[in-house]
Formats: C-alpha cells, sequence, structure tokens
C-alpha cells in the first residue's frame, strides 16, 4: 500500500499541480492584503481615528440607519439585526472583532473561501485523480497489475486526502506569512467570541463563550479540511464515473457555484438544506451568522455533508472495481 | 513431449447488452510458443485480450494463468503475466525510468536490478532517464515492453505490437519476440490483422471472426498444399485449353494462369504445354500466404 500511494504521489507531483496550486494561493493572498490594507486606511481616513471602539461604534451606527430603510427585504433585515446584536456585544464586552494582525486575515481568508475558493483548488487535484489514467490509457497497464482494484482506488484516495491537506497548510502558512508582512505576525492570543445562536427570536448570547484566536482559528482549520474533504471526495467519484476530466470538473464547478448563489435565495424552500453545496460554509456557524435555511446550524451541516461524502466513497468504490474498461 | 500449458482459455463468452461479442472461445497456450490472434477489426480480439488480462469480466466461461484462474485468484494470475494493451501508453510526464520504477512498485520483489535488466534488454538504457513525452513510438513501444517484463511472467500478451513501427522497427519486434519465446521460453500471444506478420512470427495461428474461433492450428499446417503455380503463356487461349484438361485451373486478369503446385505434376504440364506448341514465358512458384486461406475460411469478411 505505501509504494501504491508513492506512486500516486510521484505522478502529482510531476504534475505539477501542487505548485500551480500554491502559485495561485499566494496571488490572491498578496490581493486579498492590499485589499484589506487599503480598506483599514479608507476607514482611518473617514474617522479620522484608528481606535476601534470609534470604527465599531460607526459600524453599529452604519447598521442601524440601512435597518431604519424599509426597502430591505426580510432575510436581509434578519441578518442585518443578528450582526446588529453582534457587534453590539462585542462592544457591550470590549472584544474587538478584528484584532489587526496576521492571524486575523488568516481567519477572515479561510472564512471567505471554505465554500468556493479552497474547495475549487481541491477540485482540480481530485477531479483528474482517475480520469487522467482513463484519457492517458494509462489505466490499462494500472489495471493488470497484481494488485486488487479497490486496492489502486484506495491508494488514490488517500493520496488525494494528503493533498488536500497539504493544500489546506499551504493556504494556512501563505496567508500568515504574506499578510504579515503588512499587518504584523501577532495576534495569536487575541480574543473571539463564539457559540451565538441564532434563533427565531434574534441572537441568543447565552452561550458565547471567549475563546483565544489561535484555539478559534484550529477550529476554523478543521471545519475547512472536513470540507475539503467531502468536496475532494465528490470530485473523486465524478472522476471515477465520467472518464472526461474536463466534463467532471464542469459537473462540481457547477454545483459549487450553484451553493453559492442557491444559499443567497433559498431561504423559502426548505428541502434545499439536504444538498452538499448550501451547507459548505461550516465557519459561518463558529461566527454566528444567519444560515441560509431555518434549521440548519452546525451539526446539521456536518452530517448532511458526511453522508454525501459516504455516499460518494461508497460509489467510487463499487464503480471502480466492477467496470469493464475498454 | 506436450509442453506445459501456461494459459487456457475454455468456453469464453462476452454479452454486451444484447449482442454477443465473443461466442464461446477455447484455446491453450504452450510454454515458449508465439501464438497468433489474427482476425479483421472488430472481430473480438481486443475484447478477448482485455478479459485475458482482467479488464474486461467475462460473462462465463474461465480463463487460466498458470493454472490459477484470473476471476478467483486475481492477484496470483496476473504476477505471471504481462501485457501490453493497444498500445503502451505510459505517463508522458514521467521519465522512462520512473514509468518502470512506477510499475516495478505494484510487484512484488523487484528492484533496481531488475529495472536495469529489462532496460537494457530493450536497449533503451542511455535515454531511460528522459520524459516518456519526448521519445518516439518505437521507444515507446519498447519501454511497454520492458514494463511487461519487469515481473519475469510466463505468458507475455501484445495487443497489435508492430502498431506504427516503421519496417525495421517491425523487424526488431519480430526477432526480440522470438527470442523472448524460444530462449527466455515465454509463451507469447500476439494479436494483429496483419497477415504477412503472423505468419512470420508465430508458430501456431487463431482465426478469429465475428467472436468465433474458426480453425486453431500451426502455421505449415494452416498453409500446407496450397502452394500454387503462376503460368505465363503465349497463345494464351491455347495455353489455357491444354491446362484446363490436365488440372482446375484459374485465370487471373494480368492473362496469366494460377493452378496448385505438385512437385511431380507441375514438370509435366510444361511439357505438354510446350509439345502443344505454346511457349511458356513464365512459370512461377507461388508462396502461400495467410491472406487467402483467411478469405477462404471468413467468406471475404473484411481485412485490411
Amino acid at each position: 500500500m505505501n509504494k501504491l500511494i508513492q506512486n500516486e504521489m510521484m505522478k502529482l507531483i510531476a504534475k505539477k499541480r501542487l505548485i500551480v496550486i500554491a502559485i495561485i494561493i499566494g496571488i490572491l493572498v498578496m490581493l486579498f492584503t492590499y485589499a484589506q490594507y487599503k480598506q483599514v486606511q479608507t476607514q482611518r481616513e473617514k474617522l479620522g481615528t484608528s481606535d476601534w471602539r470609534t470604527i465599531l461604534q460607526q459600524q453599529i451606527v452604519d447598521t442601524t440607519n440601512r435597518l431604519s430603510s424599509s426597502r430591505i427585504s426580510d432575510e436581509w433585515k434578519k441578518q442585518l439585526q443578528i450582526s446588529l446584536q453582534q457587534q453590539q456585544y462585542y462592544l457591550d464586552h470590549d472584544i474587538n472583532p478584528a484584532e489587526p494582525g496576521a492571524p486575523t486575515f488568516m481567519r477572515i481568508f479561510l472564512e471567505s473561501s471554505i465554500d468556493l475558493f479552497i474547495p475549487l483548488m481541491v477540485m482540480v487535484i481530485a477531479s483528474d485523480l482517475v480520469s487522467s489514467e482513463h484519457s492517458l490509457g494509462s489505466i490499462k497497464l494500472l489495471l493488470t497489475r497484481p494488485v486488487k482494484r479497490w486496492k489502486v482506488l484506495l491508494s488514490k484516495y488517500i493520496t488525494l486526502c494528503l493533498a488536500v491537506s497539504l493544500v489546506i497548510a499551504i493556504a494556512g502558512i501563505l496567508s500568515y506569512a504574506i499578510s504579515g508582512v503588512v499587518f504584523g505576525y501577532k495576534g495569536w492570543g487575541a480574543p473571539i467570541l463564539t457559540g451565538f445562536n441564532v434563533t427565531d427570536t434574534g441572537l441568543n448570547t447565552s452561550e458565547v463563550k471567549l475563546l483565544s484566536l489561535w484555539k478559534f482559528l484550529l477550529m476554523d482549520f478543521g471545519l475547512v479540511w472536513f470540507v475539503s474533504i467531502v468536496v475532494g471526495t465528490l470530485s473523486f467519484m465524478l472522476s471515477v464515473l465520467i472518464r472526461s476530466t474536463a466534463a467532471g470538473m464542469g459537473v462540481m464547478l457547477a454545483a459549487l457555484i450553484s451553493g453559492a448563489i442557491l444559499s443567497n435565495m433559498v431561504s423559502s424552500w426548505e428541502s434545499a438544506k439536504y444538498f452538499f453545496m448550501v451547507n459548505l460554509r461550516l465557519t459561518d456557524y463558529m461566527k454566528g451568522t444567519a444560515p441560509p435555511i431555518e434549521g440548519m446550524n452546525l451539526s446539521f451541516s456536518m452530517m448532511v455533508l458526511f453522508v454525501w461524502w459516504a455516499a460518494a466513497l461508497l460509489v467510487s468504490f463499487i464503480v471502480f472495481t466492477k467496470k469493464d474498461v475498454y | 513431449m506436450e509442453k506445459k500449458i501456461t494459459l487456457s482459455v475454455k468456453n469464453l463468452k462476452k454479452v454486451i447488452g444484447r449482442r454477443e461479442i465473443i461466442k464461446n472461445l477455447t484455446f491453450d497456450l504452450r510454454e515458449g510458443e508465439v501464438f497468433g490472434f489474427l482476425g479483421p477489426n472488430g472481430a473480438g480480439k481486443t475484447t478477448t485480450i482485455r478479459m485475458l488480462v482482467g479488464l474486461i469480466k467475462p460473462t462465463s466461461g474461465s480463463i487460466q494463468i498458470c493454472g490459477n484462474n484470473i476471476e478467483d485468484h486475481f492477484q496470483e494470475a496476473m504476477t505471471s503475466l504481462g501485457c501490453i494493451v493497444e498500445n503502451p501508453e505510459l505517463y508522458p510526464y514521467l521519465s522512462g525510468y520512473n514509468n518502470l520504477l512506477h510499475f516495478a512498485r505494484m510487484l512484488d520483489d523487484v528492484g533496481d536490478e531488475r529495472i536495469r535488466e529489462v532496460t537494457e534488454l530493450v536497449g533503451l538504457t542511455e535515454r531511460i532517464h528522459d520524459k516518456v513525452k519526448t521519445y518516439s513510438l518505437g521507444m515507446r513501444q519498447r519501454l511497454g515492453i520492458a514494463q511487461a517484463l519487469l515481473g519475469k511472467p510466463k505468458v507475455l500478451i501484445l495487443d497489435e505490437p508492430t502498431n506504427g513501427l516503421d519496417p525495421a522497427g517491425i523487424r526488431e519486434m519480430r526477432q526480440f519476440i522470438r527470442f523472448l519465446a524460444e530462449e527466455e521460453g515465454l509463451s507469447v500471444l500476439v494479436s494483429s490483422h496483419l497477415l504477412s506478420e503472423i505468419q512470420l512470427l508465430c508458430d501456431r495461428v487463431a482465426i478469429i471472426s465475428k467472436g468465433v474461433i474458426i480453425r486453431v492450428d500451426t502455421v505449415q499446417q494452416l498453409l500446407e498444399n496450397r502452394e500454387r503455380v503462376v503460368w505465363h503463356i503465349d497463345p494464351f487461349e491455347k495455353g489455357k485449353q491444354v491446362l484446363s484438361s490436365l488440372t482446375s485451373i484459374e485465370e487471373k486478369d494480368d492473362r496469366t494462369i494460377l493452378t496448385d503446385f505438385d512437385e511431380k505434376k507441375t514438370p509435366e504440364w510444361n511439357k505438354r504445354l510446350v509439345e502443344a506448341g505454346v511457349s511458356v514465358i513464365e512459370i512461377n512458384r507461388k508462396m502461400p500466404v495467410l491472406e487467402d486461406l483467411f478469405l477462404e475460411l471468413t467468406g471475404g469478411d473484411t481485412i485490411e
């Protein structure tokens, strides 16, 4: 088994996918860092102060103003109310929700890339693991060795999991290293609040806990990893089912993008919550923003994703071991 | 003495949808022989070979490689098998050496030593560390063979091994395959739609058409009593009359006549022609080809 994984790793590295992904992440992090830097600067100029309390106060005033407008939709209104209550809570407890520094940047980067960007990178690796063997024709050599088919597939799957972990590690390291140049490398111990409970009546703050940022980040990474593994497994299944890499990528891409769009408009279509793609924003639960559909929470989303993961894995292995290869 | 049977196929069948692609194939391969698998495109050669190497599951029937049934004992059976199905599609982005390393890792106890050995055997030592995408087709073919030989197989299955090779390459490949069978004692199964190829290369031939084996025999036996004589005579009509009174004849478009060859009778026929005042310009003994036999057996089934 080790030797098989070594083989898959050799091929993955020779294809230079990981390097390409690292470069893409690097460039994006640079862009985001610059954008964030600009934002902070404009804010400072506008308010004439760099004190976070003043800024937060201003944000609360902004949000309240927006809430009083009659032209916003009910759902949006609810979202705003929740974030307003949250901001107020932060202010009351004298905690900066956006403590400057590389760790905070890392957190924001992870939170905004969990549902599209990182799954996209994972997809780039996963979607051609099996289908490329078909399009090259090397599958015929691979499956005529004295190795059982499920072992061949398992070695590919383990390689995928390793690669996914690597991609997330790269994302973490690069976002810390690059943003640190601008924001400084400190801020691991900054306090952050989690455990906001979104209920029908609004925001329930009874279970709010104070965490150090590094602990919070660790959880964020765990969730990102989980989401990536699920998305990777789904792409992997498509790669087994569809022989063309491009077609497999297309299907997965369509699913991911539709998830991003759907989350904004499915609040009244309740059964949509069983789609995997509207459940990808796991880190939002940590932050305590309103879920796209009522009744969704962290454990529900993880459960849904887990079922999709298990089904995808099962289908991959059954099809791969049974299928005739032409 | 009968040589050991290394590959045995019994009542092999494959049904895809409602169509029976392969109908009841039965044949054996013995140690040290080159076995030809001959048929037109679409006869079922590739499907059969894919079943032999475990890529396609047979609908019924059994395949045994060195006594191991490939369905029940896949790993054991595959250990004694080396194969190239169609073109040797190796990883173009890896070097030749890494490709061999890749497949060596999938076998038990195949180390660096063996990789060097097979590289030398196929004559790729100088280019082995270059990427496969820079290789010519002939070199890829050789790397494919090297890969197939890594595990010291008892049975080698080559699907269209001379496909896309130039004449020198074809000759080299032929010599190499003969060498493997004669010196190393491998059983080699070669499929081809090129009759001349099979005729020069193989000991025994199975002729397959539309999923059925029409005949299995040694090349010599298949071709026995099939030598013909071409007569070029003048005047044509008169000569034709004389010859047709002696034996069955076949008139060709280029105003020549074909008869069977017979060591005793042919000189006699010549004498009769001369006596009848016909000038014999040319008597040409024509070596038999599988092509004619093939057309005869398959009833003109398309062939290249």
